[in-house]
C-alpha cells in the first residue's frame, strides 16, 4: 500500500493568519488550514500528486487535506496550525508540561482516494 | 449626506507581540475604511473588526445582555470546578477582572501561553533571563538570529521595525551592519532572507544550545569537527560561536519551535543559559516571540496578583502554580472542570480536537468580538467592543513594553471588562445571599 | 469622624513627645476638635499614636519587580494568604504580590509608599501595579541617570540652551511618567556596560554623547532645584556594593555638596577597602561627612539575613553579582533610557562580607546625628523585605538586643566595623521621625508625617511593649484618609489610596532636535509614550516650590 510515515510539524503561514482575520468560516481560511507541505520526494514515495487529496492520521485522529509540494526536509510535513491540524495531536499527550505535540506528532500519509 | 470622516494616526495593531503603533485607520461614519502602513493580517483584522460579529444567545436563542449575564452567573457559582480562561486578546483592565472572577470562584485560570511559550517563562523561573526591549534591537544589534520562528509570516513588520532593516541609532543603514541568522528545520520566508540559514534536524534544541555553550566557552566536547550536532557540522557550530562571540550586541528571538518541540521547557532553560553565559563575552540577549496582541500582559497580571504567569488554582483559597496539572490543556483533556468562562481566545481553534470537545460537553461563557469555531457552540455567547477598535485599555508588547490601545469607533456592545465586572458584581452579590 | 482618646501621641513636627492627647478626624482630615459628643472614640489606652508611616524607598511595582515575583515561585511555598470578603489573595515573603503588599504595608502602619525606580517606557506598568497596591497612596520615582535625552541634552556646548533643555526634558520625563521623583541609577554606568565596557567614575565620559556621571548628576540636581520640585535627586551612586567605594561616594557628595540631594540605600555605598582589600566598614567617614552637610538626606538600606532578592536599574551591579554567585539572573535594557536586573540573593550571618554589611546599615544610623536626615529602609526587597522593619526597630532601639546579634556573626567582623562601640539607642520619637515624619519632609509631603489640623488622617496606634519588635510588627489601628482599615492587627477594610505626582511650574516641552530624535529612534510613537490620566485614577497633585 502507497503511503508514508513521518513527523507532523504544525506552523504558522502568512495566508492563514491573513485569511484568519477575514473570518475563520470563510472557504479561503478553511482552505489553507487545510494544505498540507510535504517534499516532493516524498510524494513520490506514497504514490501522491500535487494538489492529490491525502488522508493524514494519528494515534488521536485523521483529516484529510490536499497536499502541495515544498522543499521542506523528508519525513517532515507541515500543516497550518488550526482546527484542521488539531484533530491530529491530543491534550492528553504533553509530557506534563501542557503542551502537545504541534511540533512533532507521528502520522501515516496515504493518498485518499486508496482509502476507500 | 455628508460622510464624516476621521483619520486616527499612530493607532496600534493588536494582533501579535510586535504591537506595530503607527498604524493609519480612516474611519466614516464609525465605519472603518482604510488601513494604512499595518501588514495584512493587521489591515484584515482592522478592516474586517467591525463585521461578523456574534448576537447574544443561551443555547444558540438570542437574549439579552441582561438575562446572558445572568446565566453566566448561574453556570459559574453552580460549578464545582470551574475554569477562567483566554485573557490573551484583550486589555489587561479586562485581564484583571478575569483573575479576580477566578478568585471569587476559586477557580483555575489559566491563558494559551501555557501551550505556546509558557514553557519559556518556566524556564525563566528556573534560570532568570537576559533580555532586552526591541528599540535595543533596533539601535543596537549587530547579530540578531532568529531560532524556531519565522517572523515574516507570523509577525510580519518585526522584521522592519524592530530587528533586520530598521534604521537604528548605531545602525544608520539598517539591514546592511546587521548579520542576520536563522536556524530552523525548515526553509521559510525567514530563513531565506537571513544570511546564513542553519538548517537542522528536529527536536534538537536542547543539544543545540549545550553545545553552544561548550562552543562559547571554549571548553572541549570530545568530538571532531565533522561529527553532527542536530545534522550540522560542529565546525558549522562553531563558526556561529565565534559569530556569537565576536558580536557587539547580539539578540536570539525564539519561536514555537524552541518551545513545543521535544524538551519544551529545558530547550528555553538552557538557551537562557547559553544566553546568560555569553555575557561573560559580550551583550547577549533572547526575546520570546509572543503570539497574541497581549498575551504578555496576561503573564503580568497574572504574576503580579498571584505570583505566577499561568496555570494558577484558587480552590484553597489562595493561588497555587502547577503547570500541567492547572494547564488548560491537562484540565480539559483530563475532563476536570464543569464550567468555563472563556475571554479573548478562540479554543474551538486553538486546541486539540479532543480537548476542546471537552468544552462541547459543559456549559460555557464566551465573550468574543467575532464569530468563530466556539461561537458555534458556546452556551452562552456576549459580543464584546474589539480591544483597539472600539475599546481603550493596556497591551503589553512581546517584550513587555505596556502600550494604550485606544477606542477608535463605537460599538453597540460592552468592552470584556465592562461585561466582566457586570459578571463579577453579580457573582458576588449571589455569593452573599 | 473619629476620635482617638487615651493615647501616648508622637509626632515630632508638632513637637508633641509622647503625650497623652486627643486626636480628631472629621472626614479625611486631622482637626483641632472639638467634635461633637457622639463621635466614634476608638480608646488607644496604653497605645503609642503616631501619624502613618512613609516608605520613600522601596521597589513594590512595575517590570523589575515583577520579573522578581517571576523568578521566586517557590517563595509562595511558605508565605500566601487566602482571599476573604474584602480581601484579596495572595502570596511570597520576599517579592509579595500587589495586594499582600499592601495589606502587608498596611499592618506594619504605613500609609504612604513610593516605588524608587521606574523606567519611563515602563512607567504605565508600574502604575497599574500600584493600582493593585491597595490602602496606601503611592508615587514613583522616574529613572534619569542613563537616560539619552537627559544626556543629549547634557551634551548641548551652549550653558544657557544646556539648561532650558534639560529643564524640559526632565519635565516632560516626570508628566509623560507621572512620576514624582528625579531618581538616578549608577549615571552613566548602565550605558556603559551596553557597550561592553568597564565601570566608570565621576569623570568618565560614557558613549555616546560624552557625558559623565558628575555632569549628570550635577545637572540633574541643579535641575531639580530649579523646578522646585519637592524632593530633591534621588541617587543611587555608582559602584554600588564595591569594597571602597566609600572614597567613591564621598567624592560624589563633594561635587553634590551645596546641592540638595537624597542618598538612597547609602549602606551599600559607604564600604572601605580593608588591606587585603576585602569589606570593612567606612561609615564614620561617610556620617561625618554626612553630618557637616545638612542639605544631604539618606536612608540606610539595613540588611536582613535570610533570602531575598535584588533588584535594580544597575543591571551592570546585578550581572556581576551574578557572575560571582552564580544562579539566576533576570536582565532587561531598556531602550534610551537604562537597563535593569534581578538576581536573588541570601544574606548570612556566618559570612563576613553580609556581616559588615549588616553592622555597616546599623552603624550609619546611628552616627548620623539628625534623625530628621537619616531613614529606615530596607531598600526593599534589595537588603531585606519590609516586614522586617519591626526587628530593625528593634536593632536600633535596644543595644543589648543588638549585641546579641552581633555576637552571632562572623567572628573577624570585629576587625572591620565600629558597631559594638556604639550605644546610642533611639527613642520611640527618633523611630517617629525616621518612619515617617522625616521622609514626609524630604519628600515635601506638608499634609502627611505629622498629625496637625489639616493633615490627613493617617495615623497608626501600636500597642506598646517593652520588646520593640512585637510592638511595631502589627499595629493595634490603621487610619487612613479618617477610615479604620487595621483594627487589633487584622485588616477591616480596604480601597484605593491616591496617586501621588507633580504639579509642575513648567510644561514638559522636548527641545526640537530632542524629540526629532526621539522618534527616529524610540519604537514607541511619540503619541504613544505619554501615561494617560487613566492610570492615576485618583491623582494627588503635589504643588513644586
Amino acid at each position: 500500500m502507497a503511503g508514508i510515515s513521518g513527523l507532523l510539524v504544525t506552523v504558522r503561514t502568512g495566508k492563514q493568519g491573513a485569511e484568519m482575520m477575514r473570518g475563520k468560516m470563510n472557504p479561503e481560511y478553511l482552505d489553507e488550514i487545510s494544505t498540507l507541505r510535504i517534499n516532493p520526494d516524498d510524494m513520490a514515495e506514497a504514490q501522491m500528486l500535487p494538489g492529490q487529496k491525502v488522508k493524514v492520521s494519528s494515534s488521536f485522529g485523521e483529516v484529510t487535506v490536499t497536499c502541495i509540494a515544498s522543499d521542506v526536509p523528508r519525513k517532515l510535513f507541515f500543516l497550518p496550525v488550526g482546527p484542521v491540524a488539531n484533530r491530529l495531536v491530543s491534550g492528553s499527550d504533553t509530557d506534563g508540561t501542557g503542551v502537545p505535540a504541534w511540533k512533532g506528532e507521528q502520522v501515516t500519509i496515504e493518498p485518499a482516494d486508496q482509502v476507500q | 449626506m455628508d460622510q464624516e470622516l476621521k483619520v486616527h494616526s499612530d493607532v496600534i495593531c493588536t494582533f501579535c507581540g510586535c504591537l506595530c503603533d503607527d498604524i493609519e485607520v480612516e474611519v466614516v461614519d464609525n465605519r472603518i475604511s482604510k488601513v494604512k502602513k499595518a501588514c495584512m493580517i493587521g489591515r484584515n483584522k482592522l478592516m474586517h473588526a467591525q463585521s461578523n460579529n456574534p448576537d447574544i444567545t443561551i443555547a444558540g436563542k438570542p437574549t439579552s445582555l441582561d438575562a446572558a449575564i445572568n446565566e453566566a452567573v448561574n453556570i459559574l457559582t453552580n460549578a464545582r470546578f470551574p475554569l477562567v480562561y483566554g485573557l490573551s486578546s484583550t486589555t489587561t483592565e479586562a485581564q484583571r477582572e478575569m483573575v479576580e472572577i477566578a478568585e471569587i470562584l476559586n477557580a483555575t485560570i489559566d491563558n494559551p501561553s501555557s501551550y505556546c511559550h509558557g514553557p519559556g517563562l518556566m524556564a525563566r523561573q528556573q534560570v532568570g533571563l537576559s533580555s532586552c526591549t526591541l528599540g535595543e534591537v533596533k539601535n543596537r544589534a549587530d547579530l540578531v538570529i532568529f531560532w524556531g520562528c519565522n517572523p515574516l509570516e507570523s509577525h510580519v513588520r518585526h522584521l522592519t521595525r524592530y530587528s533586520v532593516s530598521a534604521k537604528g541609532m548605531f545602525h544608520p543603514e539598517g539591514r546592511k551592519s546587521r548579520k542576520i541568522v536563522s536556524i530552523d528545520i525548515r526553509p521559510t520566508p525567514t530563513t531565506k532572507s537571513s544570511d546564513w540559514f542553519i538548517q537542522v534536524t528536529p527536536g534538537n534544541t536542547f543539544e543545540i544550545a549545550t553545545l553552544l555553550r561548550a562552543l562559547v566557552a571554549n571548553n572541549p566536547i570530545g568530538k571532531g569537527d565533522d561529527a553532527l550536532i542536530a545534522g550540522v557540522a560542529v565546525s558549522k557550530w562553531r563558526e556561529l560561536a565565534e559569530m556569537i562571540r565576536g558580536c557587539k550586541y547580539g539578540v536570539i528571538f525564539f519561536g514555537l519551535g524552541v518551545t513545543q518541540c521535544r524538551g519544551r521547557d529545558i530547550n528555553v532553560e538552557q538557551l537562557a543559559v547559553l544566553v546568560s553565559e555569553i555575557n561573560n563575552h559580550t551583550r547577549f540577549y533572547a526575546m520570546a516571540m509572543r503570539g497574541h496582541g497581549n498575551v504578555a500582559g496576561g503573564n503580568q497580571v497574572m504574576t503580579w496578583q498571584t505570583g505566577f504567569p499561568l496555570a494558577v488554582n484558587f480552590s484553597r483559597g489562595y493561588p497555587r502554580y502547577n503547570p500541567g496539572e492547572f494547564s488548560v490543556i491537562g484540565l480539559l483533556a483530563r475532563k476536570e472542570v464543569d464550567a468555563a468562562l472563556i475571554v479573548a481566545t478562540d479554543p474551538g481553534a486553538h486546541l486539540p480536537a479532543d480537548t476542546g470537545d471537552h468544552l462541547k460537553n459543559i456549559p460555557v461563557i464566551y465573550l468574543e468580538p467575532h464569530n468563530n469555531p466556539t461561537t458555534e457552540w458556546a452556551t452562552v455567547v456576549i459580543p464584546v467592543a474589539q480591544a483597539g477598535v472600539a475599546a481603550s485599555g493596556t497591551y503589553y508588547r512581546m517584550d513587555n513594553v505596556p502600550l494604550r490601545v485606544k477606542k477608535i469607533v463605537d460599538s453597540d456592545h460592552l468592552s470584556d471588562e465592562e461585561v466582566l465586572k457586570r459578571i463579577k458584581e453579580r457573582i458576588t452579590h449571589a455569593q452573599n445571599y | 469622624m473619629l476620635r482617638i482618646i487615651n493615647g501616648k501621641v508622637y509626632d515630632p513636627v508638632n513637637r508633641i513627645h509622647g503625650e497623652i492627647r486627643d486626636i480628631c478626624i472629621r472626614d479625611q482630615k486631622i482637626v483641632e476638635g472639638p467634635l461633637p459628643p457622639e463621635t466614634e472614640i476608638i480608646d488607644a489606652k496604653g497605645c503609642v499614636v503616631m501619624p502613618g508611616g512613609v516608605e520613600i524607598h522601596s521597589h513594590v511595582a512595575g517590570a523589575k519587580v515583577n520579573n522578581g515575583r517571576m523568578l521566586c515561585p517557590e517563595d509562595s511555598a511558605d508565605h500566601f494568604r487566602a482571599h476573604t470578603e474584602i480581601l484579596r489573595s495572595g502570596c511570597n515573603g520576599v517579592v509579595p504580590t500587589t495586594f499582600l503588599t499592601g495589606y502587608e504595608y498596611a499592618r506594619l502602619g504605613y500609609t504612604t509608599l513610593f516605588e524608587a525606580a521606574v523606567p519611563p517606557l515602563k512607567a504605565r506598568h508600574a502604575h497599574e501595579e500600584l493600582r493593585d497596591t491597595p490602602i496606601l497612596d503611592t508615587g514613583c520615582y522616574t529613572v534619569m541617570g542613563n537616560n539619552y535625552l537627559v544626556m543629549k541634552a547634557l551634551n548641548e556646548p551652549d550653558e544657557i540652551s544646556r539648561r532650558e533643555k534639560l529643564m524640559g526634558v526632565v519635565a516632560w520625563l516626570l508628566e509623560s511618567t507621572r512620576g514624582y521623583a528625579v531618581k538616578i541609577v549608577n549615571p552613566g554606568g548602565v550605558e556603559n556596560w551596553k557597550w561592553n565596557r568597564g565601570l566608570v567614575d565621576l569623570d568618565t565620559p560614557v558613549p555616546p554623547f560624552d557625558v559623565t556621571p558628575r555632569m549628570i548628576m550635577t545637572g540633574l540636581a541643579r535641575t531639580a532645584y530649579e523646578l522646585k520640585l519637592p524632593h530633591p535627586i534621588h541617587l543611587h551612586t555608582n559602584h554600588l556594593g564595591e569594597p571602597g567605594n566609600m572614597a567613591y561616594t564621598l567624592e560624589t557628595m563633594k561635587a553634590l555638596s551645596g546641592s540638595r540631594a537624597h542618598f538612597t540605600h547609602l549602606q551599600f555605598h559607604s564600604y572601605d577597602k580593608s588591606k587585603r582589600g576585602g569589606f570593612a566598614s567606612g561609615a564614620v567617614a561617610i556620617a561625618e561627612y554626612f553630618n557637616n552637610h545638612p542639605e544631604f538626606t539618606c536612608d540606610a538600606g539595613l540588611i536582613v539575613f535570610g533570602p531575598t532578592m535584588t533588584m535594580t536599574a544597575d543591571a551592570p551591579m546585578e550581572f556581576s553579582l551574578h557572575q560571582m554567585k552564580g544562579g539566576k539572573w533576570s536582565n532587561l535594557d531598556i531602550e534610551m533610557e537604562t537597563g535593569s536586573g534581578v538576581v536573588p540573593i541570601k544574606y548570612q550571618p556566618d559570612s563576613l562580607v553580609n556581616a559588615v554589611q549588616w553592622c555597616l546599615g546599623l552603624e550609619l544610623m546611628l552616627l548620623i546625628n539628625d534623625p530628621w536626615r537619616v531613614f529606615l529602609s530596607t531598600d526593599h526587597p534589595n537588603a531585606g523585605p519590609f516586614t522586617s522593619y519591626p526587628l530593625l526597630i528593634k536593632l536600633l532601639m535596644d543595644r543589648d538586643f543588638r549585641m546579641s546579634w552581633y555576637e552571632m556573626l562572623h567572628p573577624k567582623v570585629k576587625e572591620y566595623t565600629c558597631l559594638h562601640d556604639l550605644t546610642r539607642e533611639y527613642s520611640l520619637e527618633e523611630i517617629a521621625i525616621v518612619t515617617r515624619s522625616g521622609p514626609a519632609r524630604a519628600l515635601g509631603l506638608k499634609n502627611r508625617g505629622h498629625l496637625g489640623a489639616g493633615a490627613y488622617a493617617d495615623v497608626a496606634i501600636y500597642p506598646f511593649f517593652d520588646d520593640k519588635q512585637k510592638m511595631f510588627s502589627s499595629a493595634s489601628y490603621l487610619i487612613k484618609d479618617g477610615r479604620v482599615v487595621v483594627r487589633d492587627g487584622a485588616i477591616k477594610e480596604s480601597f484605593s489610596g491616591r496617586a501621588l505626582g507633580l504639579e509642575l511650574p513648567v510644561k514638559g516641552e522636548l527641545a526640537g532636535d530632542l524629540k526629532e530624535y526621539f522618534e527616529q529612534y524610540s519604537t514607541v510613537a511619540f503619541s504613544n509614550y505619554r501615561v494617560e490620566e487613566e492610570y492615576t485614577p485618583r491623582p494627588e497633585l503635589i504643588r513644586c516650590g
